[in-house]
């Protein structure tokens, strides 16, 4: 009969085949580094809670970067930094998977400073471990935003300056402010009571996840003796006596207990609920209605609406393009956009046509409606001879100089407002163009009305102000 | 006789050869029953070495430890898990 | 058959999720935020995931993480986001992990503004990022092929483990037109390299580290034997009425939509000119532009830019016939008046 026995835990590959070079049984780390004591916590957590299958580990930029060589799990190596968003991406793929960022004190609070800050802030539920050994070991002893005052690496020779440098970034203290996460601790690993400390952090962080509550965080400060130029048990010496007055250790948040689960809803859908659900299924078989063809020279027109942001000409081309798309016509709508969106202006080209249409621009347009000055000063000159020119007459107190087109003045502000809402003037001149040229019905028209009114008790005012402007073309 | 070929537990196993001699066993182990070895292992570090009896079975070598697979404690089956 | 008129970006999504596309990660940016807005609006509908990165940088990174899950996932942005994406995109090559980015371009360098402009063609195309990779790049010129090229994306990502960008402009993404969307599919692509969580993807490992020279140039060189599979196989393109052309013009995006009717206007005139349109940017249609080499006097590049897929005409030409060029920029869009005086300035 035997006892407990504590030995390599079965997380571990036997052999580490992933490690170049003949020796595959000893990890890369230096001696004494913190690495291999953390590495062994997390994998006898994942040992005792039975979820090697389920965990991926997500190795970074810095010592631990070549993780994937020992741990037999679910690897993923990731960009300096980028760790929680890859987290993010591979939690919410899966979300019976366990994830575990394993991230240096550059990577986490540099680089990826906002890339943690904001993974935390989603609350995503995922484990982070955050090794503080306030240097950049692998790159070869560089400043960390965790290097003390005072530190010298290679890149502060002469310590750590608090008016060059500023002030070791207290990361767990950070979080701790925020309101998603559910547990962040900072442990040491230094002697034996701080490290099994840090075993208890990193299996309750993992619980923490498995038990879907959400984010959790320990950070260890850890030992880099090749980086610090100390024998191994100086430097766990260096991290209490160094390291933990400033970085003090304990539990920095712990809503473990009160926290409720949260696991994101699985939901599968057949091929046709998809259609359903982004709304084309509803376009299948739906009848065209082909209209007579208008005047041959209102045939296939370029049409440029333009008018101030807010009346509506964005609107007012949608209806023609859709209605036009419903008689079966080829079409195209261009919003005003870059440099033709100034001075609160807004404007958009409709092509309705026979044939396929190449160019959508519209330089030359065979119609210009024109709701207020600005745009019939401004397009008036581009208009085709023989075009026709719509303006209303409400805002624009001059008519078209042009002698070679056709002139439409409606006063459609005037009668959107008598209907009792000025905002319908669109929909005036909109009836006012479908009745001088027959291009669109009035029914083809406002049958598109419920894809663009939102408020269902605005169709009956704005199929009447259609009315009023073919009435006053029509007289 | 039979109890001559049990076990002696608790005791550790050191694989001198996943040893780096970083020491820190040596010098965190309660009782002091780990030395360095004076021979070179293939990586030609001291490795740890286990004095042969003394050990109380607390594990804190297996967890102070860097080395996965370097250090194996087997420890006494009746008394308590305490680590 | 009926349709739905319907902006580019828009279609964008309804395309991504009609392929099996479950994730978009993606942070605002004119003129590409509709692809947001849609994304936000149906994703989450379908059983998807949709979030708001904190930046570029993130978001393609969370598109890293989702796809090595082995989920379709995709993300969008415009030049300044691309810019920021790039990391991530070379990391995406490195790990041979498929994905699709949608690029809707706008005016730059810097901020520039949000018109539309071409000037992403280098960055997309030659590959921003770091380090010997190729993205293949697809050019829609119409609110139909944003839905259509981008479920082409996916599979050819899927096919070939590689990031594939679409690349439209600022107008093709903001323009409506009727766009017939095909039947859903169910994506079952079997991705045995995924890291999923699960016992039989426990083995996998994801990375574009290989720290041996020896081993580094091996992966490399793999990528190099992929790349040149696609090139072999997926160079497409639309030629329109290039039978006889004495010159051909070549743009893409909305571009050749305007050279459509240069092309008509030329023809009706009795001028004999056609259209070459790229859709795909990489692997460039070198094939077919070597074939014309040999029929035309001339080629007239158009681009939304100072000339940047020009160059790789002249490679594909071989300074075996002219190449002629003409770019306007910073959202100014070349005129079919202005590409009319430039071809009848080369037909003489």
């Amino acid at each position: 009969m035997s006892g407990k026995i504590l030995k390599k835990a079965d997380a571990f590959y036997d052999v580490y085949e992933r490690k170049p070079g003949a020796d595959k049984l000893t990890t890369h780390y230096c001696p004494g580094c913190g690495h291999g004591t953390l590495h062994k916590i997390i994998a006898e957590a994942i040992d005792d809670f039975g979820i090697k299958d389920r965990t991926i580990i997500i190795s970074p930029v810095g010592c631990s970067v070549f993780a994937y060589y020992y741990f037999d799990c679910g690897n993923v190596q990731s960009a300096h930094g980028r760790a929680p968003a890859v987290a993010t991406g591979l939690k919410r793929a899966n979300p019976e998977s366990i994830v575990i960022s394993y991230q240096g004190d550059g990577d986490i609070a540099a680089i990826g400073g906002n890339n943690i800050l904001q993974a935390a802030n989603r609350g995503e539920n995922i484990t982070v471990i955050f090794v503080n050994n306030a240097i950049y070991g692998m790159t070869g002893g560089q400043m960390a935003p965790t290097t003390l005052l005072g530190q010298k690496t290679m890149t502060t020779p002469r310590g750590r300056n608090p008016h060059n440098e500023g002030y070791p970034l207290r990361l767990s203290e950070l979080l701790s402010t925020l309101e998603s996460p559910v547990y962040i601790e900072r442990v040491a690993l230094t002697d034996a009571k701080n490290v099994l400390k840090a075993r208890k952090a990193v299996r309750k962080a993992i619980k923490c996840q498995i038990e879907n509550k959400g984010f959790s965080m320990v950070e260890a400060l850890s030992p880099c003796p090749s980086g610090w130029r100390a024998t191994p048990v100086e430097a766990r010496k260096w991290i209490e006596e160094k390291m933990m007055p400033y970085f003090k250790l304990g539990v920095y948040k712990d809503n473990t207990k009160g926290k409720e689960p949260y696991i994101p809803p699985k939901e599968e859908f057949t091929t046709s609920e998809i259609e359903k659900i982004i709304g084309i299924a509803a376009t299948k078989g739906k009848e065209e209605v082909r209209i007579e063809p208008p005047a041959a020279r209102y045939r296939n027109p370029a049409i440029k609406i333009a008018g101030f942001g807010g009346q509506g000409v964005l609107l007012l081309g949608e209806a023609l393009a859709e209605g036009g798309m419903r008689a079966g016509y080829h079409v195209t709508w261009l919003p005003s956009y870059g440099p033709e969106m100034r001075g609160g202006t807004a404007n958009c080209q409709v092509i309705i046509s026979d044939d396929p249409i190449g160019s959508p621009l519209v330089s030359a347009p065979d119609v210009l409606i024109a709701m207020n000055r600005p745009s019939l000063d401004r397009f008036e000159p581009d208009v085709k001879k023989g075009g026709l020119i719509i303006f209303n007459s409400s805002l624009i107190d001059r008519r078209p100089q042009r002698a070679d087109v056709e002139v439409i003045a409606i006063p459609a502000t005037e009668i959107a407002d008598n209907l009792g809402n000025t905002r319908v003037a669109n929909m005036v001149v909109l009836g006012s163009y479908i009745a001088k040229t027959g291009i669109l019905t009035k029914e083809a028209v406002i049958s598109t009305f419920p894809i663009f009114i939102k408020r269902r008790d605005l169709i009956p005012l704005n199929e009447e102000a259609v009315q009023k402007g073919i009435d006053w073309v029509e007289g | 006789m039979e109890h001559v070929l049990e076990e002696v537990l608790p005791r550790i196993e050191i694989c001198e050869e996943e040893c780096k001699g970083c020491g820190l066993c040596i010098h965190y182990c309660p009782p002091k029953v780990i030395e360095a070895s004076p021979s070179l292992n293939s990586h030609g570090y001291h490795p740890a070495h286990y004095k042969g009896e003394g050990c109380i079975g607390c594990g804190i070598c297996f967890y102070i430890c860097p080395e996965p697979g370097a250090i194996t404690v087997y420890m006494k089956p009746s008394k308590g898990e305490k680590r | 058959m009926a349709r739905e008129l319907i902006k580019g970006n828009e279609a964008v999504i309804k395309g991504a999720i009609l392929a099996g596309c479950r994730a978009y990660f993606g942070y605002p940016i004119t003129p590409a935020s509709e692809i947001a807005h849609a994304a936000a609006q149906y994703l989450p509908l379908v059983g998807g995931t949709f979030i708001q990165g904190e930046s570029e940088v993130a978001s393609i990174q969370m598109v890293y993480g989702a796809a090595s899950a082995g989920l379709r996932a995709m993300t969008a942005s415009s030049g300044p986001g691309i810019s920021l994406k790039q990391e991530g995109i070379s990391y995406l090559a490195g790990s041979e992990l498929p994905c699709v980015i949608i690029d809707i371009m706008r005016g730059g360098p810097g901020l520039g503004n949000i018109a539309p402009e071409q000037g992403d063609y280098h960055q997309v195309v030659k590959g921003g990022g770091h380090g010997n990779y190729k993205t293949m790049v697809l050019a829609p010129n119409s609110a139909q092929e944003m839905c259509d090229l981008t479920m082409l994306a996916f599979d050819l990502a899927d096919k070939y483990r590689n990031p594939v960008i679409v690349l439209a402009d600022g107008f093709i993404g903001q323009m409506m037109e009727p766009v017939e969307f095909p039947q859903a599919r169910t994506v079952e692509v079997d991705k045995p390299w995924a890291v999923k969580g699960t016992r039989e993807t426990r083995k996998n490992l994801i990375t574009s580290i290989y720290l041996s020279p020896e081993e580094l140039e091996e992966h490399v060189r793999k990528l190099a034997r992929k790349y040149a599979e696609v090139e072999r196989n997926e160079q497409r393109y639309e030629a329109y009425r290039t039978d006889g052309a004495e010159v051909v013009t070549i743009g893409y995006g909305i571009v050749s939509r305007i050279l459509h009717t240069v092309v008509d206007r030329a023809r009706k005139e009795g001028i004999k000119i056609g259209l070459l349109r790229p859709i795909t940017l990489w692997p460039f249609p070198k094939k077919k532009i070597e074939e014309l080499t040999k029929q035309v006097r001339a080629f007239l590049v158009v681009e939304m830019s100072t000339g940047q897929m020009v160059d790789d005409v002249k490679l594909a030409v071989k300074e075996r016939k002219p190449v002629h060029f003409y770019g306007r920029t910073g959202g100014m869009v070349p005129s079919v008046d202005e590409i009319w005086e430039k071809v009848k300035a080369i037909i003489g």
